[in-house]
C-alpha cells in the first residue's frame, strides 16, 4: 500500500487530444484557417512596408526589392498568396454555413477538400500571373 | 426563471456586453474583402520585379490609390477582429489580454496611417 501513489499523482488517462486524433478535415481547415490569419496579419505589416517604401524615393524601394528577390522573400511571398488565396475561399466557407448552408458531414468534408486543392491552385495561378515576363505586366 | 432584467433582455447584449457587434463586424469586412482581395492578387501581385516607375505609375492611378486604401484599412480592421479572437481565446490573465489588445490596436492604426501616408505622398500634389 505504501508503494501507491496517492490518487492526484498517478498518471490519469488524459481526454484525446491533437496528437492522438487522426485529423478530420474539418478540424484541420479550421486550425489552418486560423494560422492563415495570424500569417495575414503578419503580412498584412509587409504589405504597409512596401507602401512606405514604394513611397520613399529609390533608396527605400531597391532595398525591399532587393530582400524580396531573395530565396526567403520568394518563399515568404507565396506563403503570403497562399494564405490569403486558402484564407479568402475558406472565408467565403465559413459565411455559406453563417446562412446555414453546408452544415451536413459529407459537405462539410467535401468543401474542405475542395478549398484545400482550390487555395493551392489559385495560389500557383496568381504567383505564375505575377512572375510572367519576369519584371511586372506593367512595364 | 431568468436573472436577466427585462431592459436587458431587450437590448441582447449577453456576457459579452457588446450582442452580436464583433461577430457582425467580422463577417461584413470578410464579405467585402472578398472582391478586394481577388483585385489585389490580380491586379497588385502583378507589381512583382516591378521597376520604380511602373510601380508608382500603378499606385498613382486614382482607382488603384483608393482600392489599395480601402483594402488595407478594411484588412487591417477584419486582422483586428480576428486577433482579439484568438487572444480571447489562449490569454487567461485580464492583464495580458488588455495589454495584448492595446498593442494590436497601436500597431493596426499604426499601419493604417503609414499605408494612407504612403499611398498620399505616391500620389502627390495634383
Amino acid at each position: 500500500m505504501a508503494e501507491t501513489p496517492h490518487p492526484a499523482q498517478r498518471a490519469r488517462p488524459l481526454s484525446p487530444h491533437l496528437t492522438v486524433y487522426r485529423w478530420p478535415v474539418t478540424m484541420a481547415t479550421s486550425i489552418v484557417h486560423r494560422a492563415t490569419g495570424l500569417a495575414l496579419s503578419a503580412g498584412t505589416l509587409v504589405l504597409c512596408w512596401w507602401l512606405i517604401a514604394v513611397a520613399s524615393g529609390p533608396d527605400a524601394f531597391n532595398e525591399f526589392t532587393s530582400l524580396a528577390v531573395t530565396p526567403l522573400g520568394e518563399v515568404i511571398l507565396f506563403g503570403f498568396v497562399w494564405s490569403l488565396a486558402y484564407h479568402l475561399l475558406n472565408g467565403i466557407r465559413h459565411l455559406a454555413w453563417d446562412l446555414g448552408y453546408g452544415f451536413a458531414v459529407p459537405t462539410a468534408n467535401l468543401s474542405g477538400i475542395i478549398v484545400i486543392a482550390a487555395s493551392i491552385a489559385l495560389a500557383a495561378g496568381l504567383f505564375a500571373l505575377a512572375y510572367l515576363g519576369h519584371g511586372g505586366y506593367y512595364q | 426563471m431568468s436573472l436577466e432584467t427585462p431592459l436587458h433582455k431587450v437590448r441582447g447584449m449577453g456576457s459579452a456586453h457588446s450582442g452580436v457587434t464583433h461577430f457582425w463586424r467580422q463577417r461584413v469586412t470578410a464579405a467585402a474583402l472578398v472582391p478586394l482581395s481577388l483585385w489585389f492578387g490580380i491586379s497588385v501581385l502583378g507589381l512583382v520585379g516591378a521597376h520604380e516607375a511602373a510601380t508608382l505609375a500603378f499606385l498613382s492611378q486614382p482607382l488603384n490609390a483608393i482600392l489599395m486604401a480601402a483594402f488595407v484599412m478594411v484588412l487591417l480592421y477584419h486582422m483586428l477582429l480576428g486577433l482579439q479572437v484568438v487572444i480571447d481565446d489562449y490569454v487567461q490573465s485580464d492583464g495580458q489580454k488588455v495589454f495584448l489588445m492595446l498593442l494590436v490596436r497601436g500597431l493596426s492604426i499604426a499601419a493604417a496611417a503609414t499605408a494612407i501616408f504612403a499611398l498620399l505622398r505616391i500620389a502627390g500634389p495634383l
